[in-house]
């Protein structure tokens, strides 16, 4: 046997191995008939912090825009019976076979208005296909900005008025912070996890779908007060609950 | 014989998963000396071969001769001077580059960091290294490479076409302040490029230090080159890791070729674009045109 012939045969074999090793994982769970969910309430308790209005002057177009309506920071949004909105909830812990590895065909899209991003946290899986739009007469330039050494890799593109979409996905689970550095108070949010996700409306409440059952970690994400954890268990076809109560600092 | 493939197959396994683990964990001397042996850890560059270990020696390297001081040993952008620098030395173990002839967010090519070895940044404190032969040049972007996980597991992207530059012309000085205008240079290179645009006081860099828009006409070299070439390339791809954002989603190639003729109607060299300027009397642009 030549040495190029057993290194051939080494790399056949060691590519079926990573096969059988790969249909394994996937097969291990199959998704059972009747996913469940979970639900629940997200609260921030204690005095809500003061969101400071936004200074647009820089440029008249987005002062024009917000006349009517001040615009404030969105860091922290409480609704009127404590409620807290754009918390992302996803499963930390427990997914498993192809719900772990399904990406919904949906594309979520953050819309440039009036200067601030719409929505300011946007949720997706991890190579969901997502956009970004402008309905602004101003130009912005879309900046995000993962983490240093992060497998997500930042880029910088200008939108200007009429510009196409961007279509773009992520690689890798992250809250990555974005920016537009001709507006420097234009701050939003790609949170990106793995499985199903979902954002708490105004009164603070989300619905996470598509669980299969079983037995899970659900992990709620606020970008100032960071993330509080739960482990749920999910029956066939049955809405689980998880509340969360986050601190006001 | 049956035995010792299964056994190197077997090697192979856990050596794939060691190493595509590597990208997601904090490097380690261990996973470094992995890169150095790895192929990103040459460069090629037209006949050229670079060898990162050339480079790297700890006792004849270039790079600890004429980088590290700045750069670090580590290549993080640590070294003792970068305190007193601004802007920073490079962290090379991010591999964002403001100089590339690739799309934003992808790896430079090669060449890229060739030139930029030479070139040296204007206002920053790399200076020139035309002091280097270009074997030298050529080992050292190979050894730079090694301190970042992305050269393992991406590629370079495909740089950006430039089309033959055309004749400047009145018309096209003229769509080029039309470019100026519409995708809005002036937001932070201000109307007469002098860098006091609105939002030219707020910015940052990725790593939130303040950083100043390039000042026409105050004419000093561009980051990335001089030519008229070497400006397409660099509204097109961006400088990443700086607010310079890329416009190739934007701009077809005739308008870019506009706007290259228009900024630089800008610098204070004399041109054709700026003899055209000067006989259609054109005015700096309207900020806003729609009124505030």
């Amino acid at each position: 046997m030549t040495s190029q012939f057993r290194q051939k045969l080494a790399a056949v074999v060691s590519a079926l191995m990573l096969i059988a090793v790969g249909a394994l994982l996937l097969g291990r769970n199959v998704i059972a008939a009747g996913e469940g969910s979970i639900t629940g309430a997200v609260k921030l308790s204690g005095t809500a912090p003061h969101m400071k209005g936004i200074d647009m002057s820089k440029d008249p177009y987005c002062v024009k825009q917000n006349a009517n309506s001040p615009v404030k920071m969105e860091n922290v949004i409480v609704g009127s019976d404590g409620g807290l909105e754009n918390v992302v909830l996803y499963l930390s812990e427990g997914l498993a076979g192809a719900a772990a590895s399904a990406v919904p065909s949906q594309e979520p899209t953050v819309d440039q208005h009036n200067c601030v991003y719409v929505p300011h946290v946007l949720a997706m899986d991890v190579e969901q296909k997502f956009k970004v739009t402008t309905s602004d007469q101003t130009t912005h330039n879309i900046h995000p900005l993962p983490a240093p050494g992060s497998s997500n890799i930042g880029w910088n593109k200008s939108q200007p008025p009429g510009a196409p979409p961007i279509e773009t996905s992520w690689k890798a689970p992250e809250a990555i912070s974005v920016k537009c550095n001709i507006h420097p108070w234009m701050h939003g949010w790609h949170v990106v996890v793995k499985g199903p996700y979902a954002i708490t409306d105004e009164k603070g409440l989300y619905t996470l779908k598509n669980v299969p059952p079983g037995s899970y970690t659900v992990t709620a994400w606020q970008e100032e007060y960071g993330t509080q954890t739960e482990k749920v268990n999910v029956a066939a076809g049955q809405a689980a609950k998880a509340d969360f109560t986050f601190k006001a600092k | 014989m049956r035995i010792k493939f299964l056994a190197s197959s077997w090697l192979t396994c856990v050596l794939a998963v060691l190493v595509s683990s590597a990208s997601f964990a904090q490097v380690t001397e261990f996973q470094q000396q992995q890169w150095l042996n790895s192929p990103a850890a040459t460069s090629h560059i037209g006949n050229l071969t670079g060898r990162a270990k050339v480079a790297g020696d700890p006792v004849s390297g270039d790079y600890r001769r004429y980088c590290l001081v700045c750069h670090g040993e580590l290549g993080d952008g640590n070294g003792e001077t970068a305190p007193w620098l601004d802007p920073r030395p490079r962290d090379f173990t991010l591999a964002v580059f403001k100089c590339r002839s690739t799309p934003t967010g992808t790896l430079p090519t090669d060449e890229d960091l060739y030139d930029t070895i030479a070139r040296g940044l204007d206002r920053s404190n790399m200076p020139p290294w035309n002091t280097f032969t270009k074997q030298e040049r050529a080992d050292l972007v190979a050894w730079i490479k090694h301190f970042s996980p992305r050269w393992q597991t991406e590629k370079p992207g495909v740089p950006i076409q430039i089309p033959p530059e055309p004749e400047v012309t009145a018309e096209r000085v003229k769509a080029g302040e039309d470019v100026f205008s519409r995708v809005q240079c002036w937001k932070c290179h201000g109307v007469e490029g002098k860098a006091n645009g609105p939002s030219a006081s707020t910015l940052q860099d990725d790593l939130g230090r303040p950083i100043l828009a390039y000042n026409f006409a105050e004419g000093g070299r561009f980051k990335c080159g001089s030519t008229d070439q070497d400006l397409y390339r660099i509204f097109m791809t961006g400088l990443d890791g700086t607010p310079m954002p890329s416009f190739a989603d934007n701009l077809k190639p005739d308008e870019a070729w506009d706007l290259v003729f228009y900024l630089r109607t800008l610098q204070p060299f004399p041109s054709k674009a700026k003899e055209i300027a000067k006989q259609l009397g054109l005015k700096p642009v309207n900020p806003n045109p729609t009124g505030p």
